[in-house]
């Protein structure tokens, strides 16, 4: 299946936890999969959501602070935002679910499985940042425009404008101006990683999928090695002919990598 | 009136090759150009400027800081403080200003403002700003929380001077646990407190609920008269009538013994585009939550190119384009009193800071302007200023700020 045109359609609903309104999409039959997004927020229902959710509920929240979640002002750390989403799921009564972290996700999502790892039946960390690259440094998106941001998160900017369109609207830009805001309000400095998680790691037994894309700029894989080496039960896979938004030039081999992994 | 001398302090050994070639002069222009043995001699000649300066007659030197660009060699202001405290002798000393959100040790600012003040013995007007938004990446301080910081910090500062210690402050971007520094400043209650600023409302209302004076920084006059507007309505609600005291000015001013002179020199203005925080990109000029929220549109516009950018003047705009403006004043002496009074008329001013010298005008040059403003200009205008009832806060020695007001004197407006 090719890259869709358009982002497709999916039930949202909102919830609310610790007083604050969060977004999310839904949408599948079966057990949970949560997938937690990029730190330019999420575009939509994508064509690699719409494929796991053949065989599983899939859950997309936007985080607090990100699309069309409300700001939460005091939160200041990833931490933070893990706390509240596992918070979310208690209260969803998701008791067990496989985590899907993309990027900035992939941190969110080992933060949360370090907390509650009987949640985390599967964690899948897809050019997950959170970890200090021991080659190369995480990309600084503060140095560059919204626009080339994103489209150095691509492998091949065909891929950009299929999903973002030719030229994206000035809303999208102003979307991914508030999200970098969200982005530094929490993981400004150090950036994009954290100095203690890879210290809790090594406790984290649930079996784990990392997937780098063979062309990612924005984190280097030295990262995707350092999560494997660090987490007992891990492998990492590289994908060719994909960026850093792996999900979104990918979907089919990504998808396809998740299902094998979970055993679907 | 008050008057003072500033100057950019610019690196004229900057290779502006290097510059043309990158399309910026900040941030990330490469430090391998920088040229030691060329900026220690330029630091030795400004100083000689600034003592010329306090010679011939300016009642103040305004000093500034900014970080990662050739346009200004001052990374940290009290440094240069610290030497004209000592190297001058009743000049004030305008610090315009500590960049407040990037210095995560708010007592220690008090403790070096006050220790200014006593070495210079009680000259510091200590301004604060944010800091330029390319300077919360150059160190690394967080945009998102610039305001917040801002506003904490100078709470903290303030208090550190004017309540007695030991006491403690659990702030939300500042924590510390004994705060009682030995040093206190020596003007009472605490040294006079200024905002320079340009366009954003934020600090402008800051500024009037506290009754401290704002700088505009060379902004047209259509646009500081709106910043005018805005703080007096600000300063009424509050309680008190603000007059020219409250108002600083700060302009570009270049004055020869002729025209030519004068114009030939001025170009240096336009050194960096006319920018005078120096080419950057406007996604380092304004980092993502460093703006005000309902500037977002237009700043991600011009971020990724759909519309001009206004921080850059461009390099199609001369000096003369600038001067029909006039907010920027070359000539002779008559020609340069003549736009002066026209500022003074239209704005109305208590406080004028004038911006001198820039670019690669020579000390030579520099030191003529600086003579020609002490004997011909600046006696004009004073007279010209009191003709005008244009006070600075010293000539009718204003409240330092709101919290130093008798109530009684207070009426806000609607009460």
């Amino acid at each position: 299946m090719a890259v869709t045109e358009a982002p497709l359609e999916a039930p949202e609903q909102f919830v609310e936890v610790v007083g604050e309104k969060i977004h999310w999409l839904q949408s599948g039959s079966g057990d949970s999969l949560i997938v937690l997004h990029h730190d330019i927020g999420n575009p939509g229902w994508l064509p690699f959501y719409e494929q796991l959710a053949q065989r599983f509920t899939v859950t997309v929240p936007d985080f607090p602070g990100w699309g069309q979640s409300e700001r939460p002002v005091w939160m200041r750390s990833v931490r933070d935002l893990a706390v509240e989403l596992n918070l979310l799921f208690d209260q969803a009564g998701i008791e067990e679910a496989v985590l899907v972290g993309l990027g900035f996700g992939g941190w969110v999502a080992a933060e949360m499985a370090t907390m509650n790892q009987l949640r985390c039946k599967r964690l899948v960390l897809v050019g997950a940042t959170g970890l200090q690259p021991p080659e190369g440094e995480i990309l600084d998106q503060f140095l560059y425009a919204h626009m080339d941001y994103v489209k150095m998160g691509f492998h091949d900017s065909d891929n950009f404008h299929r999903v973002y369109g030719e030229e994206p609207a000035t809303e999208q830009l102003m979307d991914w101006d508030v999200h970098r805001e969200m982005t530094a309000r929490i993981a400004w400095k150090p950036y994009l990683f954290s100095q203690t998680l890879p210290h809790l790691l090594p406790g984290l037994t649930t079996p784990a999928l990392i997937v780098w894309g063979e062309d990612d700029r924005i984190v280097p894989r030295s990262c995707g090695e350092r999560y494997r080496d660090a987490l007992p039960n891990s492998r990492l896979e590289v994908i060719e002919g994909a960026g850093h938004f792996v999900e979104m030039e990918k979907p089919d081999e990504l998808s396809r990598m998740v299902l094998d992994f979970v055993g679907a | 009136m008050f008057i003072a001398y500033f100057t950019e302090q610019p690196d004229s050994s900057f290779p502006q090759e290097i510059g043309d070639e990158l399309g910026y002069t900040a941030l990330l222009l490469p430090n391998k150009y920088f040229n030691a043995e060329a900026v220690s001699e330029l630091y030795q000649l400004r100083l000689r400027e600034y003592q010329r300066a306090e010679e011939v007659g300016f009642d103040g030197i305004m000093l500034n800081e900014h970080h990662n660009a050739p346009f200004c060699l001052q990374s940290k202001c009290n440094i240069f403080a610290a030497v004209l405290a000592a190297a001058t002798d009743h000049v004030w000393i305008e610090l315009l200003g500590n960049p407040l959100p990037v210095s995560d040790n708010p007592v220690r600012l008090a403790e070096e403002i006050g220790m200014l003040d006593l070495i210079s013995k009680g000259r510091i007007i200590s301004g604060f700003v944010r800091g330029g938004g390319t300077e919360q990446i150059s160190t690394n301080a967080n945009p998102a929380y610039n305001r917040e910081r801002f506003v904490e910090s100078h709470d903290l500062i303030v208090k550190t001077w004017m309540e007695p210690g030991p006491w403690r402050w659990e702030g939300n971007h500042f924590q510390m646990r004994v705060v009682n520094p030995w040093i206190r400043p020596l003007q009472k209650p605490h040294p006079r407190i200024w905002m320079p600023g340009v366009a954003s409302k934020e600090t402008v209302i800051f500024a009037a609920e506290h009754r401290y004076p704002f700088v505009a920084l060379s902004t047209t006059f259509e646009t500081t008269k709106k910043i005018w507007d805005l703080y007096d309505q600000t300063a009424r609600a509050v309680g008190y009538e603000p007059g020219p005291e409250t108002k600083g000015y700060e302009l570009r001013v270049h004055v020869q013994d002729t025209e030519e002179k004068a114009i030939a020199a001025a170009q240096h203005y336009m050194w960096m585009q006319g920018e005078f925080t120096g080419v950057t990109h406007p996604v380092w000029h304004n980092p993502s939550g460093y703006g005000s929220p309902t500037w977002r549109r237009q700043f991600v516009e011009m971020a990724n190119g759909r519309r001009k950018n206004v921080a850059n003047v461009g390099k199609d705009v001369t000096i003369q384009d600038l001067m029909r403006a006039g907010n920027v004043i070359v000539g002779t002496p008559d020609q340069v009193i003549k736009g002066l009074k026209r500022v003074l008329d239209e704005l109305r001013p208590g406080i004028l800071n004038i911006w001198c010298n820039d670019g690669r005008i020579s000390h030579e040059t520099g030191m003529r302007c600086i003579e020609l403003m002490g004997q011909e200009v600046l006696p004009v205008i004073r007279r010209y200023a009191d003709e005008l009832g244009l006070n600075s806060p010293f000539d009718i020695d204003a409240p330092v700020s709101l919290a130093t007001t008798p109530q009684a004197e207070l009426q806000p407006v609607g009460a």
